[in-house]
């Protein structure tokens, strides 16, 4: 899942430093740094660039920080930590890791815990009552939440799960200061995800413009034949 | 922004929705502020596709997302067969691991 995370993490210091210096350094791991995954990964071991957004110390109590963290995708914490210790010169280990946030998905929003859906399938299975589970599970569209966003016609979304893009005139309705080369979403008008696009002009060339390919299409989510293929007809 | 959807002086299949107040819910719930535009309007057939929110369970198993909070202990992989398993769906996934220790 190519989207932002924010975790909070425990961090252990090897040896005393002052707040001062722990916050001072802690800042230093703002903005772009370099990280080469750990021996243990799940990717090729070559250096890569990762943004951290924001990092900040919540608290410090010697040997423990709390640390909050918001990053791109694929920044390992564990050695985020390890290199704060060595700026420091002191030394960290991590020594606890939560994930507070995923995308749009946050831990206080929503949050479903393991045993409250299993008694929702329960209750589904054995009482005859689904409606705890259909509202534990929300409609897909939400992994997109977050994303900028066109609603398109009704022939414009079977274009596009035959494979077109998307064109200027199949726009309805279109966020503002969407960028070129933005990754957004594209909507049917009853509000279902139809694909994953990548934006080929402003929002503002979109709305002076009466044609053109607005979006390439990336990924297509709807299933063919959702909607009929009227776009081969001529009015 | 307030017609958005247009309805074609015919009743022959207009669906007037709720998709738009969906999408924008959406925004709501990603923390994305921004307005929309409105650059043509268009109707909708109602005789396909479906509002999501009038999604059915059977329908919300096949294409919904759960924003589960995974215990420490199993792994995201084992969490994910569980919830295979718990729900009776073949295909399921997550968004991604903390740390992948083998």
């Amino acid at each position: 899942m190519q989207s932002s995370k924010e975790y909070v993490a425990v961090m252990q210091l090897h040896r005393k430093t002052n707040t001062e210096a722990l916050k001072e350094v802690v800042s230093m791991f703002k903005g772009k740094i370099y990280q080469k995954p750990p021996v243990r990964s799940s990717v090729k071991r070559s250096l890569r660039v990762r943004e951290v957004q924001d990092v900040e110390v919540l608290e410090y109590e010697y040997p423990y920080v709390l640390l909050r963290v918001s990053c791109e995708h694929g920044t390992y914490i564990r050695k985020l930590i390890h290199d704060i210790g060595d700026i420091l010169g002191v030394g960290a280990h991590m020594r606890e890791l939560r994930r507070i946030r995923a995308g749009p998905f946050k831990e206080d929003k929503d949050l479903v815990r393991m045993h409250e859906l299993s008694e929702y399938v329960y209750l589904w299975r054995n009482k005859g009552d689904a409606e705890p589970l259909r509202k534990a599970i929300k409609p897909a569209e939400y992994i997109v939440s977050h994303l900028p966003k066109v609603i398109v016609s009704d022939v414009a979304v079977s274009a596009i799960t035959y494979g077109a893009d998307l064109a200027v005139p199949g726009i309805s309705i279109i966020h503002e200061r969407i960028r070129k080369g933005d990754t957004i979403a594209i909507f049917s008008l009853k509000g279902e995800l139809v694909a994953i696009g990548i934006a080929q002009m402003h929002t503002e060339e979109a709305l002076q413009t009466r044609k053109g390919v607005f979006a390439k299409t990336q990924r297509v989510v709807m299933n063919r034949g959702t909607y009929p293929p009227l776009w081969k007809k001529r009015y | 922004m307030n017609a958005y959807v247009g309805v074609w002086g015919n009743n022959s299949g207009v669906c007037l929705v709720e998709g738009v107040e969906f999408v924008r819910s959406l925004d709501m719930f990603g923390g994305v502020e921004r307005s929309f535009v409105l650059i043509r309007e268009f109707s909708t057939n109602c005789e396909y596709g479906k509002f999501p929110g009038n999604r059915s369970l059977e329908e919300l198993l096949k294409f919904g997302v759960v924003n589960l909070d995974k215990p420490p202990g199993p792994t995201s992989h084992e969490v994910v067969a569980w919830v295979k398993k718990l729900l009776d769906v073949s295909k399921a996934g997550h968004g991604g691991t903390l740390e992948s220790l083998t």
